[in-house]
C-alpha cells in the first residue's frame, strides 16, 4: 500500500499508514535483519515469551502509575491501587452501572444512526457518481475538520438534552464511516466485476454478491473508526453540554477532590470503549474474513 | 462529474451547498443558520482584531511546541520498537490502545494535573498526536527492505553510518506520514483541549461568542479554524508528495 | 494416427461459430488497439490468439466476450450479434476473479447463482466439475488456502459450469508457476479431446500456443491485424510429454518464432 495514492483526508482514516490495511493492529517481529533479537539464552527465552512480556508491559504500566502516585508528581494524581479500589467501589454500589446506562444511550443512539445512514450515504455515493460529486467534499472537509467545535451549536439548536447528545456522536463518527464506505466500494477489484459482468449478473447482483461483500473491510474498519470517534463526542457531550452519567462522575469527583473516583470513571469508560472496538473487529472476522479466522 | 461536455470537478459542489446556506440563512429559517455572506463580513472583521491575533499566537505556539514533543518523544520510541522485539511486545499493546481510545477521557485529568492553562493544552495536543507517531515510526523501521540492511553491511557501514545515511530515508516517508496524521490529530486536540479550559486561546473566543449569542461571529471563527485545519492538511500532504517520490520503489 | 490421417481428418471444414468481421477497438484518448480485424474460430476447436505483448490480443478476446464494445465492426457468436456478455460464452480470468469471502463450491457455482438456479442444483453440477479439474476434496476451502494453480482450476470449473459452447481464456496459465503450467497444458488438451466445445485461447508463449492449439491466430503489434494463421497439425500421441519434442511442433515454434521476430526487431 503506497503512501501517496489517496487523498490526505482520506488517508486521515487508515491511521496507521502504510504499513497496515487495517488500522492499528501490528503484532509480531518484522523483517528479521532490521529486528534486534535477544540472546537464546534460557533467560532470553524467558524474556521474549509473549506471555511474559504482556504480563510485563501492564506491570511495568501499571507499575510506572502507582510510583507516580505515591511521589507524589501531584496531589491531583492518585495512585493505581487507589484508583482501583474506588473503581470497585463504584461498581459495588451500582453507581457505575447506572451511569454507563445513562451515558450509552446516546451513544448507541447515536452509532445506530451514523452507522445505518453513514453507510447508505457512503454505498450511494460509491455507485453513483452524481452522488459522490454532491456529497463528498463535505465529507473529507469535515474528515479534518476539528467537529468538536460544532457542538456549542448544536447545543443552541437542540437544548442540553439526549438529542444534542446524540447529534454530537453523530457529527463525530459520521465523516469516517461514509468516507470509508464510499472508498470501499470505489476500489472494488476491477476484475472481480467483470468477472461478475460476464456470468451475466445484473446490476443488483453484483451489487450485492460482489461489490459490498467484496467493500465490507474497508466499511467495518471506517466502522471501527467511527465507533472510536462516537465514544470520544459522547465523552465531549458529556462534559461540554451537561454532564450526566459518566460525565457526571467524572466532573462531580473533580469538583470535590476525589481524584480516585473521577480516576477510576476515567479508567473504566477507556477499558469499555477498547473492549467495544475490539468486539466489532472480531464480528468483522467472524462476518467476513476467513482468511484471518484461520490466522487466529 | 460531466455537465454536457465540460468535465466539472468536484469541488465544484462546495459552491452549490454555499449557494444553499445562503439562501437557508436569508429566509431566516433558522437563528444557527445566519447567511454566508454575513459570516464572510464577520470573518473580515475579526480576523484583524488583536483578540484574533492572540488567540492565534497561543493556539499557534501550544499547537507547535506539542507537536515538537510529540515527534521528538514519538519518533525514537516507536524506531526503538521497531528495532526490539522486546521494547515491541511490552509497548505495542499500549500504543494500540491509545490510538483508538478516547483521549477526550484524559483531558480532564491533564487538566487537573496541569491546572487551566497553557500547559494543559500543548499537554492535550501531545497525548492526540504522538501515538500514531510511534506507530508510523515503527512501521517505517519495520518496512526497511532486508536487502538495504545487507547491502549497508556488505559494503561495511558503521552503525552510524547504517542509520544515517540509509534507515533513515528508507523509513522516512512512514515517519512523515505518521507526522502528518499526528498533526491532524492536534488539531482536533487543541480544538478539544481549549473547548474544555475555555479560558485561553480559541476556546475563549468561542466561549465568549456563544455566551452571548453571536452566531454570526462564532461561525466566523469555526470556519477560520477549519480553513487552518484544511490548509495544513493539504500542505503537509504536498510535502509528502515530495518526498515520497522514492517511496513506491523501496521494495 | 499418422499425419495423413490428421490432416484428412480436417478437410470437412467445421462452422464457423464465431465470427468477427472487421472489429477495430479505439481506446478513448486516441491508442489504436485493433485495425479491422476479421477472423472466423472454427466449431469444437482450440484456436489461439498469439502475439507480442500489447498486441491487443486480449482486448479482441473480450470484445468477443462483450465485455468490451468495438468501436467498428461485429462479432457474431451462433449467429447471433454479439452486444454483450452471453449464456453462450464463458471467461476464464488471468488472475483467477475469485471472490476471496467464498468457498471454492460457492465460486464454482456463481454462474449458476447468477442464473437463479436452485442450490441443491447448482452445487451438483459445481461439483462434478470440481472433480473434474482435479480438485475433489476441497469444496469448502477459501482462495486464500489455494495456491495459484489451484485457484485457476476453480476459475476453469467455473467456466465449465455454465456449459457455455464458446469457452475464452485470458493467459489462464501465465499466473502460475512453469511445472504447474505444463501440466495445465496437458490437462488442457485431455479436456478439449473430452468436452465438444469451442475453445478461445491468449498467451504470449509460442511453444504454449502450438502445444495446445488446432489453430493459431498471430497478430502483429498494435494497432495490429491478422498477420499469419498457422495450424500445427501435430499428430496425437500417447503420451502427452512426447509431442513437446516431436519434430512438427519443434519446426512449427521456430516458424511462428521467426515470424515473430521479424515484429521485434522492426521495434517500436
Amino acid at each position: 500500500m503506497q503512501t501517496s495514492n489517496s487523498t490526505p483526508a482520506l488517508r486521515a482514516d487508515r491511521q496507521a499508514g502504510p504499513a497496515a490495511a487495517r488500522p492499528a493492529r501490528q503484532a509480531g517481529p518484522g523483517p528479521s535483519s532490521a529486528v534486534v533479537v535477544p540472546s537464546p539464552s534460557l533467560l532470553g527465552q524467558l524474556l521474549s515469551h509473549p506471555l511474559f512480556l504482556r504480563l510485563a508491559s501492564v506491570v511495568i504500566v501499571f507499575g510506572a502509575w502507582e510510583y507516580a502516585g505515591r511521589v507524589p508528581i501531584s496531589p491531583a494524581f492518585p495512585t493505581f491501587l487507589e484508583t482501583m479500589d474506588a473503581l470497585f467501589g463504584l461498581i459495588a454500589d451500582g453507581t457505575l452501572l447506572q451511569a454507563f446506562w445513562i451515558t450509552l444511550q446516546p451513544l448507541a443512539i447515536g452509532l445506530f444512526a451514523s452507522v445505518v445512514v453513514g453507510v447508505t450515504f457512503g454505498v450511494t455515493m460509491g455507485l453513483n457518481r452524481l452522488a459522490e460529486w454532491f456529497g463528498a467534499p463535505v465529507f473529507i472537509i469535515a474528515q479534518s475538520a476539528p467537529l468538536a467545535a460544532l457542538i456549542p451549536i448544536l447545543t443552541f439548536a437542540y437544548g442540553i438534552g439526549l438529542t444534542s447528545k446524540v447529534m454530537t456522536v453523530c457529527i463525530m463518527a459520521m465523516p469516517v464511516i461514509v468516507l470509508n464506505s464510499l472508498n470501499a466500494v470505489r476500489h472494488t477489484p476491477a476484475s472481480l466485476l467483470e468477472m461478475g459482468r460476464s456470468f451475466l449478473g445484473s446490476r443488483w447482483q453484483v451489487i450485492w454478491k460482489i461489490v459490498l461483500p467484496a467493500a465490507a473491510p474497508v466499511i467495518f474498519a471506517g466502522l471501527r473508526l467511527g465507533c472510536a470517534a462516537g465514544f470520544i463526542g459522547v465523552i465531549l457531550a458529556e462534559l461540554l453540554i451537561t454532564p450526566t452519567g459518566i460525565g457526571d462522575i467524572i466532573t462531580y469527583n473533580q469538583s470535590i477532590a476525589e481524584y480516585a473516583k473521577m480516576y477510576a470513571a476515567i479508567f473504566s469508560i477507556i477499558v469499555f470503549s477498547v473492549l467495544f472496538i475490539e468486539l466489532i473487529e472480531r464480528l468483522e472476522v467472524t462476518l467476513f474474513r476467513p482468511e484471518k479466522r484461520a490466522a487466529r | 462529474m460531466m455537465l454536457g461536455k465540460i468535465r466539472v470537478p468536484m469541488f465544484f459542489s462546495l459552491f452549490l451547498w454555499a449557494a444553499l446556506w445562503e439562501i437557508v440563512g436569508q429566509s431566516g429559517a433558522s437563528f444557527i443558520i445566519p447567511p454566508l455572506s454575513v459570516i464572510f463580513t464577520r470573518i473580515a472583521e475579526i480576523v484583524p482584531t488583536a483578540s484574533f491575533a492572540e488567540a492565534l499566537w497561543i493556539t499557534g505556539k501550544a499547537f507547535l511546541l506539542g507537536n515538537l514533543i510529540a515527534i521528538v518523544a514519538g519518533v525514537p520510541l516507536g524506531v526503538i520498537m521497531g528495532r526490539s522485539v522486546i521494547a515491541d511486545r511490552i509497548f505495542l499493546p499500549w500504543v494500540n490502545l491509545f490510538l483508538s481510545a478516547p483521549l477526550t477521557a484524559l483531558v480532564p485529568v491533564i487538566m487537573v494535573i496541569f491546572g487551566l492553562g497553557e500547559t494543559t493544552i500543548v499537554m492535550t495536543v501531545v497525548l492526540f498526536a504522538v501515538w500514531i507517531i510511534v506507530l508510523d515510526a515503527r512501521a517505517g523501521v519495520r518496512n526497511i527492505s532486508p536487502s538495504l540492511v545487507e547491502m549497508a553491511r556488505v559494503f561495511g557501514a558503521n552503525p552510524w553510518q547504517a542509520f544515517g545515511k540509509i534507515y533513515i530515508y528508507a523509513a522516512l516517508p512512514e515517519i512523515l506520514s505518521g507526522i502528518r496524521l499526528g498533526m491532524i490529530r492536534a488539531v482536533k486536540g487543541v480544538v478539544i483541549g481549549q473547548l474544555l479550559v475555555s479560558i485561553i486561546g480559541f476556546g475563549r473566543l468561542f466561549e465568549l461568542y456563544s455566551s452571548r449569542f453571536l452566531m454570526e461571529h462564532f461561525w466566523a471563527l469555526l470556519f477560520v479554524l477549519f480553513a487552518f485545519a484544511f490548509t495544513l492538511n493539504e500542505v503537509l500532504a504536498w510535502l509528502e508528495r515530495k518526498v515520497d517520490y522514492y517511496a513506491a520503489a523501496r521494495h | 494416427m499418422t499425419a495423413a490421417q490428421a490432416t484428412a481428418s480436417t478437410v470437412t471444414e467445421p462452422r464457423a461459430i464465431v465470427e468477427v468481421e472487421g472489429v477495430s477497438k479505439v481506446y478513448p484518448g486516441g491508442t489504436e488497439a485493433l485495425n479491422h480485424i476479421s477472423l472466423d474460430f472454427p466449431e469444437g476447436q482450440l484456436t489461439t490468439l498469439l502475439g507480442p505483448s500489447g498486441c491487443g490480443k486480449t482486448t479482441l478476446l473480450k470484445i468477443i466476450a462483450g465485455l468490451i464494445p468495438a468501436t467498428a465492426g461485429q462479432v457474431q457468436v451462433d449467429g447471433k450479434v454479439v452486444t454483450g456478455p452471453g449464456p453462450e460464452r464463458a471467461f476464464v480470468f488471468q488472475d483467477f476473479a475469485l471472490m476471496p469471502w467464498a468457498s471454492v463450491l460457492r465460486n464454482v457455482a456463481f454462474g449458476l447463482e447468477l442464473r437463479g438456479v436452485a442450490r441443491s442444483e447448482r452445487e451438483a453440477v459445481a461439483e462434478k466439475y470440481i472433480e473434474q479439474v482435479g480438485l475433489k476434496g476441497f469444496e469448502k476451502a477459501y482462495p486464500h488456502e489455494l495456491s495459484g494453480g489451484m485457484r485457476q482450476r476453480v476459475g476453469l470449473a467455473r467456466a465449465l459450469t455454465v456449459n457455455a459452447k464458446v469457452l475464452l481464456m485470458d493467459e489462464p496459465f501465465s499466473a502460475v508457476d512453469e511445472q504447474t503450467r505444463r501440466k495445465f497444458q496437458e490437462d488442457l488438451l485431455e479436456l478439449v479431446a473430452r468436452e465438444r466445445k469451442t475453445f478461445i485461447f491468449v498467451t504470449h508463449s509460442i511453444e504454449e500456443a502450438v502445444y495446445v492449439s488446432d489453430r493459431i491466430v498471430l497478430l502483429s503489434r498494435r494497432p495490429s491485424r491478422v498477420s499469419q494463421i498457422v495450424e500445427p497439425n501435430i499428430p496425437r500421441h500417447d503420451d502427452p510429454e512426447d509431442i513437446r519434442r516431436d519434430p512438427v511442433y519443434l519446426d512449427t515454434v521456430e516458424e511462428i518464432w521467426q515470424g515473430l521476430k521479424k515484429y521485434l526487431d522492426e521495434g517500436v
